[in-house]
């Protein structure tokens, strides 16, 4: 049943990601994009990890992407009859940079291939999910958030903060 | 007595597939019946009789609605954007009837083959599961304003997105501090919580309740906060262009939407399927176990479930959903719209730094009664119910409608426009007619003359 469910999940993502590069329209990309980060989500609950698939909807999904359909709209943005990227040095680049970034995924997944998984995988799991149970599932990712990694916490929000802050100052009229 | 155990994983899905039908065709039937007391509502608060003629009291007028809007013609609108005009409606009524699925509806109901909770799917990030996929819902109305290729629906779908983004924050704010007071996020545990408690989350979070029902109003885009198919200027916003089927499907999200938010505020605030008063009815999974609380050495008491027990929970979960539906439709037909701008104060300005003001205050209370040692009851409820009442009546006496939402010039409160009144009425009686200012004058704060300032 679950690899059944992967398999489509994985179909939608890919099928989606593709569909994103090679459609013409802003719409239909941002569409595809909805669906691959919705079947990521899909992925994550297969792994159990319902706050994370939960939050990939939410923020992603739900609130960024419906920032970008906004401006796509608001602006008119593209045609549905011209491809608004031309083939140029740049589509050369992004070869490149492409294919560099597959070959590091590859050497980690040849890494994980050649030493397998972690030997205290299934102890890990054990304690996650009696950790799950206790303190529910947004506790789990909440403790160590707010005590090992707190610094690291404050410190992106204080990153967010700044850039609402630029935001803000340049959405400001000059006079 | 049924032997009580948990579901072998054949009866888990019988009983899972038994549950989708049954919640769905429940939802399906709701949203039916609150089409027809919507208009029957209205129809008595506007004293005129509303629809009564089909069927006893009107009650086949929701039959006779859908066998109309299935033997209608579909328009299609000739520029429109073909694909995504027939997308819309079904990304908008999607994510309407899916997140009932996490909403526990009744007390866990005793059968041969073992013990069924009455929720669909009890997710462990309940009440997420729910602000994600109704984060979502945008996609349909905003996809159907612009692929209508109509100035009228683009308007709406434009205004939609931009009031569900921004009330979507101060609802997410209102449920954190239910969270802080529950400790988990599933919506059996919250229930389950409040039963604890022996009181309902309604008291001792009041302001987090007023915050959630302003946010689910404007989240349903129910009036007062319909903007996006504000009739008056936007004809009716996003679904101009929509006709039959695709059109009904569109208040069929509606309404599957309204009643959601009902049921969620009966089971965050007003303890969910729980019956006041009574504890008979209280029963949770504990440690494989149903128990229905702890005894004074802290030893699980084993609950036993009982059919009677669910009949009656679901009663009390259905009344108390009821009650919040008939609120919304109280409330369609009796405020007047906001302006746009008015809609996005409120959130931005007002709900945004109120609500984040007050889970700070929350949070504080629970760490200064943690501290003391109050243990989590009665008691723990009764401090958090005092300091929110103060907060809220403070809340209440600064957020009037004068200052927040009346507009451009404050008209001022009830008080001064009765003085001004008077001294209208008394300045045209003095002045002679021929002396008033032109109809449509702008009036002013000093005895504005003529008829039209009474």
């Amino acid at each position: 049943m679950s690899e059944v469910l992967f398999v489509l999940f994985a179909v939608v993502a890919l099928g989606g990601a593709f569909g994103v590069v090679i459609s013409k329209s802003p719409v239909a990309s941002l569409l595809f994009m909805v669906a691959t980060l919705a079947s990521v989500a899909g992925i994550y609950v297969l792994f159990e990890a319902h706050f994370l698939a939960a939050i990939q909807v939410l923020v992603y999904a739900g609130a960024i992407m419906v920032l970008f359909l906004f401006v796509i709209m608001l602006l008119n943005l593209g045609h549905d009859y011209r491809a608004d990227l031309k083939f140029g040095l740049w589509s050369l680049l992004a070869f490149v940079v492409a294919g560099l970034t597959a070959g590091v995924l590859a050497q980690g997944f040849m890494d994980v291939a050649d030493t397998g998984f972690r030997e205290d995988g299934a102890a890990v799991a054990a304690a996650l999910d009696e950790a799950a149970r206790e303190q529910g599932v947004a506790g789990v990712i909440a403790e160590p958030l707010f005590t090992d990694y707190v610094v690291a916490f404050e410190l992106m929000g204080l990153l967010l903060l700044v850039a609402i802050v630029a935001a803000v100052v340049l959405a400001k009229p000059r006079n | 007595m049924h032997e009580m155990h948990q579901l072998s994983t054949f009866w888990f899905w019988v009983a899972g597939a038994a549950k989708v039908i049954g919640v769905f065709t429940m939802v399906m039937l709701a949203v039916a019946y609150m089409t027809l007391a919507e208009r029957r509502v209205s129809g008595f608060i506007q004293d005129r009789l509303g629809p009564n003629r089909v069927g006893p009291f009107g009650l086949l007028q929701p039959i006779a609605d859908a066998v109309k809007n299935l033997i209608k013609e579909e328009t299609m609108p000739g520029t429109s954007a073909k694909f995504y005009f027939v997308l819309g409606p079904m990304l908008a009524i999607m994510p309407a009837v899916v997140t009932f699925a996490v909403i526990p509806i009744a007390a866990p109901l005793p059968t041969p083959v073992g013990t069924v909770d009455m929720i669909v799917a009890d997710v462990p990030i309940g009440i997420l599961y729910i602000l994600a996929l109704s984060s979502l819902a945008v996609y349909g109305i905003v996809l159907s304003g612009w692929a209508s290729n109509n100035k009228y629906a683009f308007l709406g779908g434009l205004r939609a997105s931009a009031q569900m983004i921004s009330y979507e924050v101060a609802l997410g704010l209102s449920v954190i501090a239910v969270l802080l007071l529950a400790g988990n996020v599933t919506l059996t545990e919250m229930v389950w919580q409040q039963q604890q408690m022996k009181l309902w989350f309604v008291f001792p979070l009041s302001l987090a309740f007023i915050f959630f029902v302003i946010s689910a109003l404007a989240e349903t885009n129910r009036l007062p906060f319909d903007m996006p198919e504000a009739e008056s200027e936007l004809i009716t916003g996003y679904h101009t262009e929509y006709s039959a089927m695709k059109f009904s499907m569109f208040f069929i999200a509606e309404y599957a939407h309204v009643l959601t938010a009902s049921a969620l505020m009966a089971t965050l605030f007003f303890g969910g399927w729980d019956i006041p008063v009574w504890t008979g009815d209280d029963m949770f999974w504990h440690e494989g176990a149903l128990i229905r609380g702890f005894d004074e050495a802290g030893a699980p008491i084993a609950a036993t479930p009982n059919v009677l027990i669910t009949l009656l929970t679901l009663g009390a979960f259905s009344a108390k959903t009821a009650f919040f539906v008939l609120l919304y439709i109280w409330i369609r037909w009796t405020l007047p719209r906001f302006r746009y701008d008015q809609v996005m104060h409120l959130g931005w300005k007002v709900l945004l730094p109120a609500a984040l003001g007050y889970i700070v205050l929350v949070a504080g209370t629970m760490l200064v009664l943690d501290q003391l040692g109050v243990p989590f009851g009665f008691r723990y409820g009764l401090i958090l119910t005092g300091v929110s009442g103060v907060t809220t009546v403070a809340f209440l006496f600064f957020v009037d409608r004068d200052r927040v939402i009346s507009g451009a010039h404050g008209q001022g409160s009830v008080a001064r426009i009765r003085a001004r009144a008077a001294a209208s009425v008394a300045a045209s009686a003095a002045v002679p007619s021929a002396a008033r200012t032109a109809p449509g004058a702008r009036p002013t704060t000093q005895a504005p003359p003529g008829p039209a300032s009474s």
